[in-house]
């Protein structure tokens, strides 16, 4: 495209079929304890 | 939902629902903007099937578009708008929020208890102003230790309410956990011990304040330890000020070195040194400079979070201020990452293409759920803030979980439970921020703070800003 670049996001609405394993990092665990950030997590499905 | 923003030269378009990010250049950034604002009139886009959605021709928009003619060609909005066309068409702008009954069905579900946040000490060495946990007392009038029976015990309870889940975290904290050491080191041996029968792996942490660090205890953290907090606010008149020591002298310089120690012997990774900024040091990107000058490539410097009638607390006047900041470091870290000294700013990490899923970004953190706090004698809370609260007890490791009311408050605690979240772009990324904030500051673990959803909101911003510069780096390699 000539206007828009668009960036290499997951696609949300397909994180519905396959995600919800729950074996992800609890988001207070990782350093913050006061704030509650999830978007820098990384999908550990498949790292069992 | 869209949410359109303008920084550092990027025009972004984030399609909030289905998390796609365009970078886009004038022409498109003020059609798509025109296109939001008729929506409600105009039937831009039309689902004729779950994989085919249709747009309007642009003829039927001309009258629209006519206020785009003074400033774009009309052979430019046509080639603008087809290339929208076909953005929408492949659902990744205007897309439906379908997410509301899915997440609410999933927050439903049995649920597991996945990390435990243990109060291995509650007691400090150091009385840091802005504590929550009142230099470890938290709101008790006993400074106590976990003995290693408590501990072990909250592992078994771990274990046992798991279910399938491998990975189960378990954070030492305090106080300060290493005024406790033996018995951290103790549980870790017994955690250890039981994974193999229980086919469990045991990600453990540490979060300290540096003081009692030496090298005994770094090469068994080293060893052990998944991830290390390692508590400094920055530079030395600033830490000092908020973190004395009992006798009221400052603490940096004896720890700076341990910490800088730490984080060289575990090659740069898997730690963060952490701090808290407050209206003391509203230039708080000095404060993060200063510690990547002192070679620390993983940061995190949060706001502090008190009351309001605190002289430290931050207020709403100084959100511009702290706004601002935020773009100033965003600027410092890509101009550093494109010196090849790149160094990673927690509240800055954002993963797009690997990040979590729908359900995990919709469903809140886990506290009083899959995330609970054990205090030193076994006493469960939903999570670490708000240990000490009695309302909020949820039981302890011998029983187990008995206040299910509460329980269940937290269970169905997610986005669309909460008001404040349900039109704002930020949410798949904070997933409804943090509940005690909301019960500190609103009264309602579903409320909002709103101080700290508008730092939120900024650090999303900067974060996604900062992964258009990179996707630009990459193309200038």
């Amino acid at each position: 495209m000539k206007h828009i670049k668009t960036l290499n996001t997951r696609d949300f609405k397909k994180s519905m079929k396959n995600g919800g394993c729950g074996e992800c990092q609890t988001s207070c665990q990782s350093a913050c304890k006061t704030s509650c950030t999830v978007g820098n997590q990384t999908c550990e499905k498949a790292k069992k | 939902m869209l949410h359109q923003y303008r920084s550092n030269g990027y025009n972004i378009v984030m399609d909030v629902n289905s998390g796609s990010i365009h970078v886009v250049d004038d022409v498109v950034y003020d059609l798509i903007e025109l296109l939001d604002s008729v929506k409600g009139e105009k039937n831009i886009r039309n689902a004729v099937s779950e994989d085919l959605i249709e747009t309007l021709p642009y003829e039927e928009l001309e009258d629209v578009f006519s206020n785009l003619l003074t400033r774009y060609s009309d052979e430019q909005l046509r080639e603008a708008y087809d290339e929208v066309c076909e953005l929408i068409s492949q659902d990744i702008l205007f897309s439906d929020d379908v997410y509301e009954d899915f997440v609410i069905d999933f927050k439903k579900r049995k649920t597991v208890v996945k990390a435990l946040c243990l109060h291995i000490s509650h007691d400090c060495n150091l009385a840091c102003r802005y504590c929550f946990a009142e230099e470890g007392k938290y709101h008790q009038s006993r400074r106590e230790l976990m003995s290693y029976e408590v501990g072990k015990q909250a592992l078994d309870f771990l274990v046992a309410n798991s279910g399938n889940r491998h990975n189960l975290e378990v954070d030492f904290f305090g106080g300060e956990p290493l005024m406790n050491f033996e018995v951290v080191k103790q549980l870790v041996g017994y955690g250890r011990s039981i994974e193999e029968k229980y086919d469990k792996k045991f990600r453990f942490t540490l979060t300290t304040n540096g003081v009692l660090l030496n090298d005994e205890i770094l090469e068994f953290a080293n060893k052990e330890m998944s991830n290390l907090v390692l508590s400094i606010d920055g530079r030395k008149e600033v830490h000092d000020l908020m973190r004395p020591f009992r006798g009221g002298q400052g603490s940096y310089d004896a720890i700076v070195d341990k910490l800088k120690k730490a984080a060289d012997s575990r090659d740069q990774m898997n730690y963060y040194v952490r701090g808290t900024f407050t209206r003391n040091n509203l230039d708080f990107s000095e404060d993060v400079k200063h510690l990547a000058e002192l070679g620390f490539e993983q940061i995190s410097i949060e706001p502090v979070v008190a009351e309001p009638t605190e002289d430290y607390a931050i207020r709403e006047e100084d959100i511009p201020v702290i706004l601002e900041q935020y773009d100033r470091l965003a600027l410092y870290l890509l101009d550093r990452k494109k010196r090849g000294e790149g160094v990673n700013f927690f509240h800055f990490m954002i993963d797009l293409s690997g990040g979590p899923c729908v359900a995990k970004r919709l469903s809140g953190c886990g506290s009083g759920t899959e995330y609970l706090a054990v205090t030193p004698t076994g006493e469960l809370y939903p999570c670490h803030q708000f240990v000490g609260k009695s309302e909020f007890k949820l039981g302890d490791v011998y029983i187990g979980v008995t206040n299910t009311k509460v329980q269940d408050e937290f269970k169905l605690c997610n986005v669309y439970a909460k008001e404040k979240c349900r039109d704002c772009f930020a949410k798949f990324y904070c997933s409804g921020g943090c509940a005690a904030n909301s019960y500190n500051f609103s009264g309602d673990i579903n409320g909002a703070y709103d101080i700290g959803c508008e730092l939120q909101k900024k650090r999303v911003e900067a974060a996604i800003m900062m992964k258009a510069a990179e996707a630009d780096m990459q193309i200038d390699k």
